[in-house]
């Protein structure tokens, strides 16, 4: 009799051992440091850095983490579901689809000060789309690009990509099929997208606005090359806290910042993982 | 099915934390810090502890290295003072990190404790300084009497080590002159006036907050004034959000920047029409501290360090940079200071107001509430 299959195989786990210490070095042994320290201080236990969060400043900073994650992936998610439905409607091997998301491919991940900057070289006080509308308009204002809607300009330009990317596949799964019965029974193209179409793609639209929620949420980089002044949103807010050389003894509140971004990425992550289950019940 | 899933990942994480174990950083080996005359360089707080000048040069050649953090090539001319003191004594310096605050460079030293990596001196803003005294190894440079008393810890724990006014520098190509503080209000400056940093978490911004207040009818107890001053700028469009450094100066994306006067001039040295001027009506000064980190892991290196900085020569390099070393006015009698480059700093007039650790720290609190509101 063969073995039952059962047993315990020594192989396979092996083979998962690596992943099981990337994980453990890089995701598991950083979030329990946060976790920890966001009720620790020097004295032991304490609830100083989850009370920090209900402070003013704590509190504007989340506020304006939300607004700037939520604006530019409505944003981008719109652009972005826009040009996905022009790309899949093209030659499934064409040149354009396989140039624009070689293109997406890139951009989507061309954030950080690399991005900072090339807005700073074209839109700051001497950029060169600045000097070049100068005599007919004032592009510049008071420095608009070092603040949050300047902040939320330059986040689009890695959430449209990202949206074309991730959004793509569920526009493809849409069955030239479906749309013919439909027409077969009489709809009209509208009736056809307002109630095959878009039913079927919004889980898929959703899910892929919330990821670019979460996207934007934890980006900091970008955020950190733009602006110097103040901390309009969370990640900067726990920067200054950690670097303060004004404010000292901050370390407590800004690991208790950072419990609350992961709570919010992981709620986000969370109706995300639901909506695509949604989604691949229907676009397989 | 699922339970002998569950067990292959059980064992797969056990073989992961024992791997994990394995690759814990290996206990530094303890090399022989002891001098000739029988001191361990450690815990060395003059140079005759080590026996003579020569004998400290040839303990820190023995380490070979000298780990520096935070200190940026452009800032008090350290780019020079560092390859001066290479040459000099031909150690290596490990400069790390070099454009990091104050608060970093502790926390640093903290995460670094222990292995060789790990700073050996320290060059901190005033609350930092102040608040991280236990980390430091007294230690008196052979020029100790030359440095007055109300800028050295009076064990020898720290030393001020040069300072400067805080000052407003433009580009006299791209915008007009400025007199005052008050001018920076005019329209002429609209989007183009920026501070070193965000004054919550950078020391020099903190005290470009401070001079306006002055400048505004407070004093070094009250900083209230220049948060409403910079508020008001923010207001009438003027207040620019951009940290500036040379890259942005030279750029002209920062044509009018609020700095100490020494990293200004430094930040503009290859801008020919940068002017700068500390405001008469508010003179501030500031200064920095140097001290030796306790657990570093080259103490004769990290003394011989401060030995060179405190020398007539490192204290001139200072001066190069455009900061006023501590020891300048012994110097000036002693004829031993570069008058060319004492006489070309910017003039200062009225008494200068260095805050105390005290206001410094219940200002930072006003500031912590106040500031995010007024620039909003």
């Amino acid at each position: 009799m063969k073995g039952s299959g059962r047993r315990f195989a020594v192989g396979p786990s092996l083979a998962l051992a690596p992943f099981l210490v990337f994980v453990t070095i890089f995701l598991f042994v950083p979030t329990v440091t946060v976790i920890v320290g966001a009720f620790q201080s020097d004295q032991g236990f304490t609830l100083d850095g989850i009370r920090y969060l209900g402070t003013k400043a704590a509190v504007e900073a989340l506020k304006g983490s939300i607004l700037l994650s939520a604006s530019s992936a409505v944003v981008g998610a719109v652009i972005g579901a826009l040009v996905a439905y022009v790309i899949s409607s093209g030659k499934p091997d064409g040149l354009l689809r396989r140039g624009v998301i070689a293109v997406n491919g890139v951009l989507a991940q061309f954030g950080g000060v690399t991005l900072a900057f090339a807005f700073i070289a074209s839109y700051a006080l001497q950029g060169v789309v600045t000097v070049a509308l100068r005599p007919t308009i004032d592009l510049y204002g008071s420095g608009w690009l070092f603040g949050l809607p300047g902040l939320t300009l330059v986040y689009t330009y890695f959430q449209i990509p990202l949206m074309v990317i991730v959004f793509l596949p569920a526009l493809d799964g849409l069955r030239p099929q479906w749309r013919e019965a439909a027409l077969n029974l009489g709809a009209t193209p509208r009736q056809y997208w307002l109630e095959v179409g878009i039913p079927l793609l919004r889980p898929a639209f959703l899910g892929s606005m919330l990821l670019l929620f979460a996207n934007a949420f934890a980006a900091y980089a970008t955020a950190a090359a733009l602006i110097g002044q103040g901390a309009p949103i969370t990640p900067l807010l726990i920067r200054q806290l950690f670097t303060s050389e004004v404010l000292l003894g901050g370390a407590g509140a800004a690991k208790a910042l950072a419990l609350e971004m992961v709570v919010v990425v992981a709620l986000v992550m969370g109706a995300y993982a639901w909506l695509l289950r949604r989604t691949s019940r229907w676009l397989r | 099915m699922k339970r002998s899933r569950w067990l292959t990942l059980g064992v797969a994480a056990a073989t992961t934390a024992m791997a994990l174990a394995a690759c814990a950083p290996p206990e530094k080996d303890k090399t022989d810090n002891t001098t000739s005359s029988g001191v361990d360089a450690a815990k060395a707080t003059s140079v005759a502890d080590f026996g003579t000048m020569d004998d400290l040069v040839k303990a820190a050649q023995a380490e070979g290295e000298l780990n520096v953090i935070a200190l940026p090539p452009d800032w008090a001319n350290y780019g020079e003072i560092i390859s001066a003191f290479e040459d000099k004594y031909g150690i290596t310096v490990n400069s790390d990190q070099p454009d990091i605050g104050s608060q970093d460079e502790i926390n640093t030293a903290n995460q670094l404790k222990g292995t060789d990596q790990a700073p050996d001196v320290f060059d901190l803003g005033q609350a930092v300084a102040l608040a991280n005294t236990a980390m430091y190894a007294p230690y008196k440079v052979s020029t100790w009497d030359d440095i007055p008393d109300q800028f050295k810890d009076a064990n020898g724990a720290w030393v001020n080590d040069y300072g400067g006014y805080m000052a407003i520098g433009w580009d006299s190509a791209k915008v007009p002159d400025i007199t005052s503080l008050a001018d920076l209000m005019k329209p002429e400056y609209k989007g183009k006036v920026a501070l070193n940093g965000d004054p919550t978490t950078s020391g020099a911004a903190f005290s470009g907050v401070m001079m306006a207040s002055i400048a505004n009818g407070g004093s070094a107890d009250d900083i209230a004034p220049g948060v409403e001053f910079f508020k008001k700028l923010n207001e009438a469009g003027n207040f620019l959000k951009v940290d500036p450094d040379s890259a942005s100066i030279e750029s002209g994306t920062t044509p009018v920047v609020i700095d100490w006067d020494y990293l200004g001039g430094a930040a503009a040295a290859n801008v020919s029409t940068w002017k700068m001027i500390v405001p008469s009506d508010a003179t501030l000064a500031g200064y920095y501290f140097q001290a030796i980190n306790a657990d570093a892991p080259h103490p004769a290196a990290a003394r011989l360090w401060q030995e060179f900085l405190y020398s007539d020569e490192g204290q001139n390099l200072w001066l190069k940079g455009g900061a006023r070393p501590v020891r300048a006015d012994a110097m000036a009698e002693a004829g031993t200071i570069d008058t060319a480059l004492w006489d070309a700093l910017p003039p200062v007039t009225g008494t200068p107001v260095i805050p105390t650790d005290a206001q410094t720290t219940a200002a930072a609190e006003y500031l912590a509430k106040n500031w995010a509101d007024a620039i909003s």
